[in-house]
């Protein structure tokens, strides 16, 4: 285990910046409403941090910090969000249409405030949720991947 | 201005080149990411921020997933002889789409001028004129985003689920079947 990843240099580079580039991916997604940036940025930057984790410290801690099946089941609580959210809209009371911002319609916020339009700072938490999440188990199941020379395989 | 962008084009289009080209396949990923910070710069010189944060953090993270992952793994090179019939194919195809590529640009605005000057009605107008009060949104991309366009963004998340679904199904660690069963599937358990 102290052997894995790189030189403790980097480790502890990492373990500080960390946290700051997962506060700044928070940021991004919360204020995609506001500045530029919104739910996929915002999502990629949160799965850079535990990219950067896996290259640092070699990917038994990163899979510590986030098992693989948590991953998925945030992923599917992503998408899920997304789509309840997006479906509220087809009742009667909240607009009648797919995607409709019955947020904004019955309570409109202050403009330029960071609670404001409605359901757009809903949809950017479950996008980045689910993009963090699916980036993290892509980069994890390549880097799990091997390619074993067996005896019947060409691979 | 257009100098700019055109000195930016011909950097693109040698890295491409390069990337194609070379025999060494850490260039190669290199060289494709100088293509991609090349649109990013781009995009930041037209004043498009909001398009350009996506493509920084994914450049980032496609290169450091082709390094880290695909590298490691010892993928060979392959080498091989040019079929004449492709490439006759492949230069055919390119010129229809060069030619088809001058033909919509002679229809296309002059730099720097939007659309909305010569189309009066187009959605942009009534996104740029409702959207704050529409929507609520500062940001009109995000606004346009995910509201008057939440089916695009839904499509956008519905292939990154199934992407990610394909991989989990591939690249899994038991396998279904047993070396030893026959190559045949069988149906219903």
């Amino acid at each position: 285990m102290a052997n894995k990843g790189m030189t403790p240099i980097v480790k502890v580079i990492s373990d500080w910046v960390k946290s700051f580039i997962m506060l700044f991916g928070i940021y991004i997604v919360l204020f995609g409403h506001l500045t530029p940036g919104g739910g996929f940025a915002g999502g990629v930057i949160i799965a850079m941090v535990y990219v950067l984790i896996t290259l640092a410290h070699g990917k038994e801690e990163a899979l510590r910090r986030m098992r693989m099946g948590v991953a998925a089941e945030l992923d599917s609580v992503g998408a899920l969000m997304f789509l309840i959210i997006a479906l509220l809209g087809v009742s009667a009371g909240f607009g009648g249409r797919f995607f409709a911002n019955y947020i904004h319609r019955l309570n409109p916020g202050k403009e330029f405030s960071l609670f404001s339009a409605g359901t757009i700072p809903l949809y950017n938490i479950a996008i980045a949720l689910k993009v963090a999440t699916s980036l993290f188990l892509v980069f994890i199941l390549l880097v799990l991947l091997k390619v074993i020379h067996g005896p019947e395989g060409e691979a | 201005m257009l100098e700019f962008i055109g000195l930016l084009l011909l950097f693109m289009i040698v890295a491409s080149i390069v990337a194609i080209e070379t025999r060494d396949l850490l260039a190669a990923v290199i060289s494709l990411t100088a293509v991609g910070f090349g649109v990013i710069i781009a995009f930041f010189y037209m004043r498009a921020p909001d398009v350009a944060v996506v493509p920084i953090v994914v450049e980032v993270l496609v290169l450091v997933i082709l390094i880290r992952s695909t590298l490691r793994v010892g993928l060979k090179t392959f080498i091989g002889n040019r079929d004449l019939f492709g490439m006759i194919v492949t230069v055919a195809m390119l010129a229809v789409v060069f030619l088809a590529g001058i033909r919509v640009f002679s229809f296309f605005p002059t730099f720097g001028e939007p659309v909305i000057t010569r189309i009066p009605d187009a959605p942009s107008r009534i996104y740029l004129e409702n959207g704050l009060k529409d929507t609520g949104a500062a940001n009109i991309v995000t606004a346009v985003l995910l509201d008057y366009r939440g089916y695009d963004t839904l499509g956008e998340a519905t292939v990154l689920f199934t992407a990610v679904m394909g991989a989990i199904a591939v690249i899994r660690k038991k396998a279904r079947k047993k070396p030893s069963e026959p190559e045949v599937p069988e149906w219903g358990e």
